[in-house]
């Protein structure tokens, strides 16, 4: 593993926020924002598979999106091979979606269940101006060859395949077009095992092949250990650790990240492991916990963590924290 | 001990079938397995293979029509469920026999205060009053953990977070004390940290009631950690059937073998996972030998042709394959194959 | 919960203002001249032109418009060209003989129609269910004043136990109400039947079934409430169709209506009285459609979230 000052930054996303507004009935309730997003910051470097795991409404599929700019974000600033995204105009931004891909969760639903592969395919790569039309054919057989399907594929209509199949189809999309970057937003979450399995050996392939860095969004730790290279932990719109892999799952040092590890049901029955349980409920982020969000639910809660909001600091070479106590643990 | 190898549910070549303009369609195409008191039974399978319309055959609840139990029986203490009377049947279900299910946002009536939805289950097989019967089911929601269940259970699903509303369909399961609970992949919807606490909760409240409870599921961590025993479907059929340790360390069906290889471990790194190649076979048109032939690694001309049996071996495994057969006629030896 | 109600009320104001500019502009549209109408046939030039400035039609039209704006905030609308009388005055005669037309008719829309449609629902594709829905697609083809014709020709000239017309008593009110139900009742049990059979299907009334509750329990008060929770948007939007069908049926019957008043001053062109009838039908569907939105509210608390 090379050192971070050697490699080069592809993404930055910085300070960002995304707040949604909650309508209220009232006229003079004072407006309520949902958090969702709440002063994230964290950088992606070219050729990584950076994975954003918790739970739901932890924020990772909303910094997803604001880094398509399918939101536009409350504040805070992304930066993507150097440019500053939320400044460009809309056709800049249509350019740069091209080096910019996205795979989500539903596969059907995402795909026009009007258009066949090939009008698929030939419309992604219309819009971004690739491939010339004459050798457009010979690229979509090529795309196909890349994600396993057979060239007959091109004829069909998206329903007529089976769900592993149709991510195929939306991996080939993502693909024709040539990105640097791709957002996988639980793309392999719907489908079984067997089927997982071959996904996700076709991403990390596909990743070696064209040299791709992978934004990973997913709740499922196990595949995130499996694909990643640096994790993500976010808890309530908040970054509550950074690390690679290794340190996050070996020595994780958020009380949540380690809960969260504990939580994962193991494969050997006769392994009876002294298991983390939360109680609780995660709170609502429209109306979060003071101080460290996670104070309300930690085992380990003093009482600063109530009052006074942890900041994410690097404890460990590349591995950052946000949490009192770790933070005061001998090293 | 005694008390507990007591078989309370049999299931014995239990045909589901569903009849389509495509054809028939076999969801569940002759099924055994026995529950036994205080015991948790692992139904695991991928989508499609038949386990959650086995769950709903038990108790009859499959949309009919277009499905039709086709055969077999369903012994719930020495009576058949299959050929029961509807009246008797009503008796049972929610009373001695309740089923949990996925989708705790779907699951549960969005107009109705989740409170009067136990309750109403309470009053019918209990025939306790109005009062009575809500101040139980108060008592059902603090049971299984929900904060100020007095003001919870006033209100409706929409009001309650997915894990309360999971915790409210096992308070209305367990309301009447059921002897076995068919819960059908209860955790899939939560997330990781809530699943814990419900799989905790679910096991807590087995050993208070003493209910055998039949775990339907897609995730092997969750047999792992839960059951006794296990069974693994493939296309509407049982193809390994053994205690969890068995099946974990060591997996006799090649298709429990490749479900195995191909889940990410949380504790090993690899750099490629192992996959089963190709997809299931169509329900309306299935092989006529053995089910998995076509993905299976180690297939040979017998198995195409002729579909094995569930066979118990020396260790007790039941498994479906000619692997462990005396009619084996391939290369690779009995012994190699795990 | 009140606030909406209060913003709904306020929401109310614009709705109308826009409703009389519409009006006021359309009729401006129609041919044929008031002054030369109330004037007389042969009337001099001199005459008319004494109507038009008598009557302010000879202003600028915008003027005449936010003169007539300000009156009805004032509750003036206007006098009648035709009898001279206040149109305020006219309306309130009728207006309750409509309003005790269409409530029957709404009522019979929506009893019948549920029931129709839950009894359709409950065994479907069974001979009830096709025999019900043949009726329904019945009621929603023929034109209500066939079906008008044909009541009054069975029961009162026939059978004779149905007054032929008029307005008196409650036997009066049964045909023209059912006239006009009729087709919204259709509509409303194809709408019942097939919102119940989406609900049957979800995954609640599968736990309702593993609860051992029985059929009825389960249809009655599990799958209703859902089912109903559509239909009362289309309760909502047949009351508009309703309002517009009176027009045809107190013709039909002989009632002395908001709707027979419209077209007679429609015929006559007497411009006030136009004016003055659309907008208490108008004003009169904005309320119910605020009752119908309250309602839909309260059965269905989950969109207050939204």
């Amino acid at each position: 593993m090379e050192t971070t000052a050697e490699k080069k930054i592809i993404l930055e996303v910085d300070h960002l926020k995304q707040y949604f507004k909650v309508k209220t009935d009232s006229l003079f309730k004072p407006k309520t924002f949902v958090k969702a997003v709440d002063d994230v910051s964290f950088q992606l470097f070219e050729g990584e598979t950076l994975s954003i795991v918790g739970e739901s409404g932890c924020g990772k599929s909303t910094t997803g999106r604001a880094i398509l700019r399918l939101d536009e974000p409350t504040d805070g600033q992304i930066f993507f091979a150097g440019k500053n995204i939320l400044e460009l105009s809309k056709k800049e931004m249509r350019k740069l979606r091209g080096d910019l891909q996205v795979i989500f969760q539903d596969p059907f639903a995402s795909l026009n269940p009007r258009q066949t592969v090939k009008q698929i395919l030939d419309e992604a790569m219309a819009i971004q101006e690739v491939v010339a039309k004459p050798q457009r054919m010979d690229r979509m057989l090529e795309l196909l060859r890349y994600v396993g399907l057979p060239p007959e594929s091109l004829d069909r209509y998206p329903h007529e395949f089976s769900g592993g199949q149709r991510q195929r189809i939306g991996i080939a999309r993502a693909l024709a077009v040539n990105p640097k970057l791709i957002i996988c937003d639980e793309a392999v979450s719907a489908l079984d095992v067997s089927i997982q399995a071959q996904i996700l050996n076709l991403l990390k392939e596909l990743q070696k092949q064209f040299q791709l860095t992978f934004l990973f969004i997913s709740h499922d730790l196990s595949v995130v250990r499996h694909i990643s290279d640096r994790v993500m932990v976010m808890y309530l719109g908040k970054v509550v650790e950074i690390a690679e892999k290794k340190t996050l799952f070996d020595s994780p040092l958020h009380p949540y990240t380690q809960a969260l590890l504990s939580s994962i049901p193991t494969l050997d029955p006769t392994l009876k492991r002294e298991r983390i349980i939360l109680k609780g409920d995660v709170p609502s982020p429209m109306n979060p916990p003071s101080g460290c969000r996670f104070h309300t639910r930690c085992p380990f809660a003093m009482e600063k963590c109530k009052t006074e909001e942890p900041a994410l600091k690097e404890l460990d070479r590349n591995h950052f924290v946000s949490c009192h106590i770790a933070e005061n643990l001998p090293q | 001990m005694n008390e507990k190898n007591k078989p309370i549910l049999e299931v014995k070549g239990l045909k589901t079938h569903f009849t389509t303009k495509r054809g028939v369609s076999k969801a569940v195409d002759g099924i055994d397995f026995t529950l036994h008191k205080g015991e948790t039974l692992g139904i695991v399978g991928e989508s499609g293979c038949g386990k959650s319309m086995t769950s709903l055959s038990i108790l009859r609840l499959i949309p009919s029509p277009p499905g039709k139990i086709a055969g077999g029986s369903v012994l719930f203490k020495g009576k058949d469920l299959v050929t029961m009377p509807e009246g008797e049947m009503r008796e049972i279900r929610g009373n001695e026999i309740s089923m949990i299910f996925q989708e705790p946002m779907t699951s549960l009536n969005p107009v109705i205060p989740v409170g009067e939805q136990i309750a109403e289950a309470i009053r019918l097989h209990q025939k306790l009053g109005k009062k009575a019967a809500w101040e139980k089911s108060v008592e059902m929601l603090r049971l299984v953990g929900i904060p100020s269940p007095e003001k919870r259970a006033k209100q409706e699903p929409f009001q309650l977070s997915g894990g309360m509303r999971q915790r409210v369909m096992i308070a209305m399961a367990l309301a009447c004390t059921p002897e076995v609970l068919i819960a059908d992949e209860p955790t899939t919807a939560l997330d990781v940290t809530i699943q814990s606490q419900i799989l905790e909760l679910i096991k807590d409240l087995q050993t208070k009631i003493g209910m055998g409870v039949i775990m339907i599921t897609h995730d092997l961590g969750v047999v792992a950690e839960t059951c006794d025993k296990v069974a693994v479907m493939y296309a509407g059929n049982i193809v390994e059937y053994a205690s969890t340790e068995q099946i974990f360390a060591n997996p006799k069906h090649p298709y429990t073998q490749g479900l195995l290889d191909s889940l990410p471990k949380i504790n090993e790194d690899v750099d490629e996972l192992k996959t089963i190649e190709g997809s299931i076979p169509s329900p309306y048109n299935m092989p006529s030998g053995c089910r998995f032939a076509s993905r299976c690694p180690y297939k040979e001309e017998m198995c195409t042709s002729h579909k094995p049996e569930l066979i118990e071996q020396n260790d007790g495994v039941k498994v479906r394959c000619w692997k462990y057969t005396d009619e084996w006629t391939g290369t690779i030896k009995k012994e190699e194959v795990v | 919960m009140l606030m909406f109600i209060l913003r709904r009320i306020l929401q109310i104001v614009p709705v109308i203002i826009g409703v009389t500019f519409v009006v006021f502009f359309i009729m401006q549209l129609v041919p044929g001249d008031p002054a030369v109408l109330l004037a007389g046939e042969g009337a001099s030039k001199e005459a008319i032109e004494a109507v038009r400035e008598q009557l302010g039609l000879n202003q600028p039209l915008y003027i005449q418009y936010f003169e007539y704006l300000m009156n009805v905030f004032k509750g003036d609308l206007g006098v009648s060209l035709k009898n001279s009388q206040p149109v305020l005055d006219e309306i309130l005669v009728r207006l309750p003989i409509t309003i005790e037309l269409a409530f029957f008719s709404i009522i019979i829309t929506v009893v019948l129609g549920m029931t129709a449609g839950i009894i359709s629902a409950v065994k479907p594709y069974s001979l009830t269910d096709v025999s019900v829905m043949l009726v329904a697609l019945l009621g929603i083809s023929l034109p209500s004043f066939w079906l008008g014709l044909m009541l009054m020709y069975f029961f009162s000239v026939k059978l004779q136990i149905l007054p032929v017309a008029g307005w008196d008593s409650l036997l009066h009110v049964i045909l023209p109400a059912v006239t006009l139900g009729a087709g919204g009742a259709a509509i409303v049990a194809r709408m019942t039947r097939s919102s119940m059979l989406e609900v049957i299907r979800q995954d609640y009334i599968r736990t309702a079934r593993a609860k051992g509750l029985r059929e009825h329990i389960i249809i009655y008060k599990h799958a209703l409430r859902n089912a109903l929770i559509p239909v009362i948007t289309v309760v909502g939007l047949q009351f508009g169709a309703l309002l517009g069908g009176t027009v045809l049926v107190e013709s039909i019957f002989a009632i002395n209506g908001l709707g027979r008043m419209i077209v007679d001053a429609i015929r006559t062109r007497d411009l006030p009285m136009v004016q003055g009838g659309v907008l208490f039908a108008s004003l009169i569907f904005v309320v119910v459609n605020l009752f119908v939105d309250v309602f839909y509210r309260i059965f269905n608390k989950r969109i207050e979230l939204n």
